[in-house]
């Protein structure tokens, strides 16, 4: 009693502390560092979005009418380059005359963008200063860029995580179930007692091996095979990630769907055998049908194991947050991108939050999965 | 001629003598009952003929069983699946498959080959009027065998035996899982079937075994104590363990 309540205290407190984490992201700017945009105040554009600011640096966009503005080419200027306008001496030992000299040159230079601090904001501000979109949820879950680190602002896109945990975990059970259900029909239904005395155990085995042992196995053997069979310059692939996965979820798919295939009535069997059905007809016609619901769950929670596996996939599957289009590209999983990035991220900085909410979507998509084998196995109960 | 015989027959559930050398025969279109106290080996007996036994582990059969007088198992002409396609079971308690009510009719025919629409359509019919099923399924053939009544899953199990058309029905205490209406549906149905069929049932209801069978063995502790018409088993057995056995005395 007390501790069931103490574990679910704990459950709650950790989903609890993810989603504040996680939400507190779509409360701030991406401009990081404090900064702010600043220009003159006769220009029209007063609205930006992370977007657009990339755009901007990246020379992707480089007049103001692209942003809403007079057609003008965009001056784009960096506190970096404040050698290019002033002397060392007129900004001052400890550059106690840059915010005005600052606030000078945006006033002087109608169609400038600048990029400062908001320490170095002048007393006496005459320019404007632009509203940039907070990060929020649409653009969060449906962009397709994730550079969380970008100058000045981040880009916090996770489609592209998404789709490539949705990817791997996917054909991962593609992969998995095939041979899982086989090895369970066969451990059930056909081999004797002593062998299946010596298969269980080995199975069981399988299921607690470290997964970083699994991604070195990868990583020698199954990533260099890939890189040879498709002739790609690097193995490291969603398909990598897929087949380690699938070997990882198989004791989980294994032993759930044997104990479903056990649990058919002798009845049911001995049913389909005394009308003359041989022994593969009735595993095809009444033993799978049976377990049908159990099978099912044993995939779905073959799906999370790949879903929340992290170390393996991290090692073979070439981290590139890009959007997959195919099966034999570097993508990134959520668990992935979370392992890798979180101890280079500063603590409540944009950066972190992000990955805090990343995390919550993880939580979601798993929970999501959770409820659904519940109500499989309902179903279940249900039907006897 | 005997439809079934078995000739000094011993059964071995590893170094448990289950069956101890039982000679017997059965009359085509008979209907034979098997009683006796539980564990007295009848069930085993019963399942002799469609060769149920060899699912068990450790089991050892000696002597000869027969069916329309040949060997069925040391036969080496005779496979298994054309044997159980002429012995239907019906067990204890129903059980149905997972499927429709039409399938689980047709799932005999579908394994032995038989697919044909029309052909499956037509058996399916028969077999569920012959089992007294058809008026109260003939509208939801295609609704899960599950949704019946116990009564109606149990006589759907017995459709589902006829539909591949059996000369011999063995039937397992077919209504001991049911209630009374039910179980006078039954016995009705055993007593039509038997101008087609030969009928071997197992039960522990001694009033049952005297409505519906034609002959009645007596089992006790693997052996066959007594074997007659069943008016002389109920009225006036030979041996004493009978007779206390069919008047409730023990058992």
């Amino acid at each position: 009693m007390i501790s069931s309540g103490i574990s679910s205290l704990a459950v709650l407190l950790i989903v609890i502390f993810l989603f504040r984490e996680g939400f507190s992201l779509f409360s701030t700017s991406p401009l990081e560092n404090k900064n702010i945009i600043v220009v003159n105040k006769t220009n029209p554009v007063s609205k930006l979005n992370a977007g657009q600011i990339k755009a901007i640096f990246d020379q992707e966009i480089t007049n103001w009418k692209d942003l809403g503005g007079n057609n003008d080419s965009i001056i784009l200027f960096t506190i970096n380059d404040i050698s290019n306008y002033f002397s060392d001496e007129e900004v001052g030992a400890e550059f106690e005359f840059l915010p005005d000299k600052l606030n000078a040159l945006v006033d002087s230079n109608p169609t400038m963008l600048a990029v400062y601090q908001d320490k170095y904001l002048a007393k006496k501000f005459s320019g404007k200063i632009v509203n940039v979109a907070k990060n929020n949820i649409p653009d969060f879950i449906m962009g397709k860029q994730w550079f969380p680190t970008a100058e000045p602002a981040v880009q916090l896109g996770v489609a592209p995580l998404i789709l490539g945990t949705l990817l791997v975990s996917f054909f991962a059970i593609l992969f998995a179930l095939p041979v899982g259900l086989a090895t369970a029909i066969y451990m059930a239904e056909v081999a004797d007692e002593r062998l299946r005395k010596i298969l269980k155990p080995v199975i069981e085995l399988l299921a607690g091996i470290p997964s970083v042992v699994y991604g070195f196995f990868g990583l020698i053997v199954i990533v260099p095979m890939i890189h040879d069979v498709f002739n790609l310059p690097v193995g490291e692939t969603a398909l990598a990630g897929s087949i380690v996965l699938g070997i990882m979820a198989l004791p989980t798919i294994i032993t759930v769907s044997e104990d479903a295939i056990r649990n058919t009535p002798r009845s049911m069997k001995e049913a389909s055998l005394a009308l003359g059905a041989n022994k593969w007809q009735t595993i095809y016609r009444v033993v799978i049908p049976y377990s049908m619901s159990g099978i099912s769950a044993a995939a779905i929670l073959g799906i999370g194991r790949a879903l929340g596996e992290t170390m393996a996939v991290l090692m073979v599957t070439g981290n590139a947050a890009v959007m997959p289009k195919s099966l034999l590209q570097p993508v990134r999983t959520i668990p992935a991108t979370i392992a890798a990035e979180l101890g280079e991220a500063p603590a409540g900085g944009v950066h972190y939050q992000a990955l805090f909410a990343l995390g919550c979507i993880l939580f979601l998509i798993t929970m999501a999965i959770n409820i659904w084998v519940q109500a499989i196995s309902t179903r279940r109960k249900m039907n006897k | 001629m005997n439809k079934i015989e078995t000739k000094n027959l011993n059964l071995y559930y590893g170094t448990f003598h289950a069956l101890k050398g039982i000679t017997m025969s059965v009359k085509a279109n008979t209907v034979t009952a098997l009683i006796g106290p539980s564990g007295c080996g009848k069930s085993t007996y019963l399942r002799l003929f469609n060769r149920m036994n060899d699912l068990i582990p450790g089991v050892k059969i000696e002597g000869d069983v027969l069916l329309d007088e040949k060997d069925i198992y040391n036969n080496k002409g005779m496979r298994i699946d054309e044997l159980r396609k002429k012995v239907g079971m019906v067990f204890q308690k129903p059980n149905p498959f997972p499927k429709s009510i039409f399938e689980n009719v047709a799932y005999g025919l579908r394994v032995n080959g038989m697919n044909h629409a029309s052909f499956v359509e037509e058996r399916v019919e028969t077999s569920l009027k012959q089992a007294a099923l058809w008026d109260e399924v003939k509208d939801k053939l295609k609704k899960s065998a599950f949704a019946l009544s116990g009564g109606q899953q149990q006589r759907l199990c017995i459709a589902r035996a006829l539909a591949i058309e059996p000369s011999v029905l063995l039937m397992d205490e077919p209504a001991s899982a049911l209630d009374p209406i039910s179980t006078a549906k039954i016995e009705d149905l055993i007593y039509e079937l038997k101008n087609k069929y030969t009928i071997i049932i197992v039960t522990h209801n001694m009033q049952q075994a005297g409505r519906v069978s034609d002959k009645t063995a007596f089992f006790y502790l693997g052996d066959l104590i007594e074997y007659n018409d069943t008016n002389i088993i109920f009225t006036n057995p030979t041996d004493p363990n009978t007779q206390s056995y069919v008047t409730g005395r023990f058992g």
